[in-house]
């Protein structure tokens, strides 16, 4: 998959779906719920379960990154699964928003 | 990521919170998610590839800003208060475009090739059309969200292109996702042609608060507003607060409501934000400091660095009062000298930016350095504690016998004086000097020059000193409160001449 820097993915198992902020420094593979992420425009496999290791939820809004990897990716809905690449969870990013100044 | 994106977010988590102040009454969220969808499918129907909005703020703009996203459209907001000659060339450049124009202004707009015009009504009407709202939108490929015409205080203006990733760069690092409380509302009252007027809308979406506009600024109706709407937050340029100060002390009445009050787009003179924050003691006062080609703020000084500076008895502390605060975090920023070279705290040169949001690009013409620099054309310093004073544009610096001298660090001078109203210094031509220093003074009851001359000596190096006087009974300014001191040079130079 190729994570560019404003695409947009779907969850395969819920109803999460996040849109790249950074993209990635090497390829990875973008899950949730324990599953691949497909592209917004394509279509789901069906079948595939919701992996309890990856149930933690994502939440619209939020922001989600690997250091690593380089990768940060924002929700842009909410769903029962949780992100991850490679199997190795993403960390929220706790934003320190600034006073309103528009 | 496109801007649109930002405001389907917000109306699908919160479909139901007031998203906008309409002439009817709160519009929802997801009804101005639907208005924006039926305007893109409207929208795609049409010739033109560039959405044009000539006309007076209010709830049509958002929409029509978002509309414009989803349909893949460039949106070009242009200054409707240029003189008809200056207004059909730069309409005219948009071409192919779709032009929402106020009724009003139809007659102005009107016959200029490549250029649909369309009223403010009809593209409302197909906004709420059911049969566009319907419609199917085919996803955007279209990666500049906004073009902007740089305010122009000199030549032939400039279209700044902001790209989607820009704008939203900015907006997701700098704002929580609906972050604010019910309730909060954000009163708009720069025009829709500046950057502050389209950021205000991503980021007021993004973090939840109504949108409410003053069609066009006058302080009375802009306090009316505040009021009748209770509105939370609002953001000013300095010539507005004055003037809004004024209303609110002629009616002996506060703003209530009121919690955070923003100022920026120019220098905001000490007198008027220590008269604000005495007037005003409940709200939380913030500074930003931005550019069209940065997407809006670059750096920020909040509500406690106001509150520290004003109550501290450290005049480097309180001095941090006339700064625009410490850069962002989520960009890089230095001053450099002209060689190039980054200089240490406390000396002055150009101020550059980096970053996500910097766009730095023109319409055909990328500005920024092979390692993603903006050069400002500001001319200032950081403070040792990292705190930025932004001292007017590089061109506006006088350079007298070799020295470079702030006109605004002589300008908060004289007008701290008691018969000053406002002021310009500027720089004119010198044969001994290279330039030397011109004061344009606008005053209750002009005071003799000796006596202005001997405060300023009082206050400020001798050099700094203004050698030629002049007084008005006002100064040039354009419509977003920017002081045309080129005006002045320009006339001052050529009187010289004659």
């Amino acid at each position: 998959m190729e994570l560019k820097p404003g695409s947009r993915w779907k969850s395969a198992v819920c109803t999460s779906e996040v849109v790249v902020v950074r993209p990635p420094k090497t390829p990875v593979s973008l899950e949730c719920g324990g599953q691949p992420m497909v592209a917004l425009a394509a279509t789901a496999p069906e079948g595939l379960e919701l992996s309890p290791d990856f149930s933690g939820g994502t939440a619209v809004g939020k922001r989600y990154f690997d250091e690593a990897a380089g990768l940060e990716v924002l929700g842009s809905k909410a769903g029962k699964g949780s992100l991850a690449i490679d199997g190795k969870p993403l960390n929220l990013k706790e934003a320190k928003a600034l006073p309103a100044s528009d | 990521m496109q801007i649109s994106l930002l405001l389907e977010m917000a109306a699908e988590s919160f479909p139901d919170r007031p998203m906008l102040s309409g002439p009817d009454g709160p519009v929802l969220g997801e009804e101005v998610l639907a208005r924006a969808r039926g305007g893109a499918a409207w929208l795609a129907q049409q010739p033109g590839k560039t959405l044009v909005f000539c006309g007076l703020n209010g709830p049509t703009l958002p929409v029509a800003l978002f509309a414009g996203s989803l349909a893949g459209m460039p949106f070009a907001p242009v200054n409707y208060r240029l003189a008809d000659a200056d207004l059909r060339k730069l309409l005219a450049r948009t071409a192919p475009s779709v032009a929402i124009v106020d009724a009003d202004m139809v007659a102005r707009a009107e016959g200029i090739e490549g250029v649909t015009v369309v009223t403010r009504e009809a593209f409302d009407a197909a906004c709420l059309d059911p049969a566009n709202r319907a419609a199917e939108i085919e996803p955007s490929e279209q990666d500049i969200a906004v073009l902007l015409f740089t305010s122009g205080t000199t030549g032939e203006p400039k279209a700044a292109v902001l790209r989607h990733g820009n704008l939203t760069s900015y907006v997701v690092s700098t704002v929580e996702f609906m972050g604010a409380e019910e309730g909060e509302a954000a009163l708009i009252s720069v025009p829709p042609y500046h950057i502050a007027g389209i950021s205000a809308i991503l980021t007021g979406i993004y973090g939840g608060r109504r949108l409410v506009y003053v069609s066009a600024f006058t302080p009375e109706i802009w306090v009316d507003t505040a009021l009748g709407e209770a509105v939370t937050h609002a953001m000013v340029v300095p010539t507005m607060l004055g003037r809004i100060l004024d209303v609110l002390d002629a009616r002996a009445i506060t703003l209530p409501t009121l919690r955070a009050l923003s100022y920026g787009g120019g220098r905001m003179p000490l007198p008027v934000i220590e008269r604000s924050l005495g007037l005003l003691p409940h709200v939380d006062y913030v500074n930003a400091y931005g550019l069209t080609e940065t997407s809006s703020t670059v750096a920020v000084l909040g509500p406690d660095d106001h509150r520290e500076a004003i109550s501290s008895q450290d005049p480097k502390v309180r001095a941090r009062l006339g700064s625009v605060g410490r850069p962002l975090p989520t960009l890089e920023l230095e001053i450099r000298c002209p060689d190039g070279k980054p200089v240490p705290a406390g000396e002055s040169g150009e101020i550059h930016v980096r970053g996500e949001q910097v766009a730095g690009e023109y319409l055909h013409k990328k500005v920024l350095s092979d390692d993603g620099w903006f050069a400002t054309n500001d001319a200032g310093y950081l403070d040792e504690a990292g705190y930025l004073y932004v001292e007017g544009r590089l061109d506006d610096v006088i350079v007298r016998g070799g020295e470079n001298i702030s006109p605004g660090e002589i300008e908060d001078v004289l007008r701290a004086h008691p018969s000053v109203r406002d002021v310009a210094v500027l720089g004119l031509p010198d044969d001994q000097w290279g330039e030397r220093v011109a004061a344009v003074l606008v005053c209750d009851d002009a005071p003799a020059i000796a006596e202005l001359a001997a405060w300023v000596k009082a206050r400020l190096r001798s050099t700094k000193t203004p050698e030629t006087w002049e007084f008005r009974a006002e100064l040039p300014y354009n419509e977003t409160g920017k002081l045309l001191r080129r005006v002045l040079k320009v006339e001052l130079t050529t009187r010289v001449a004659a």
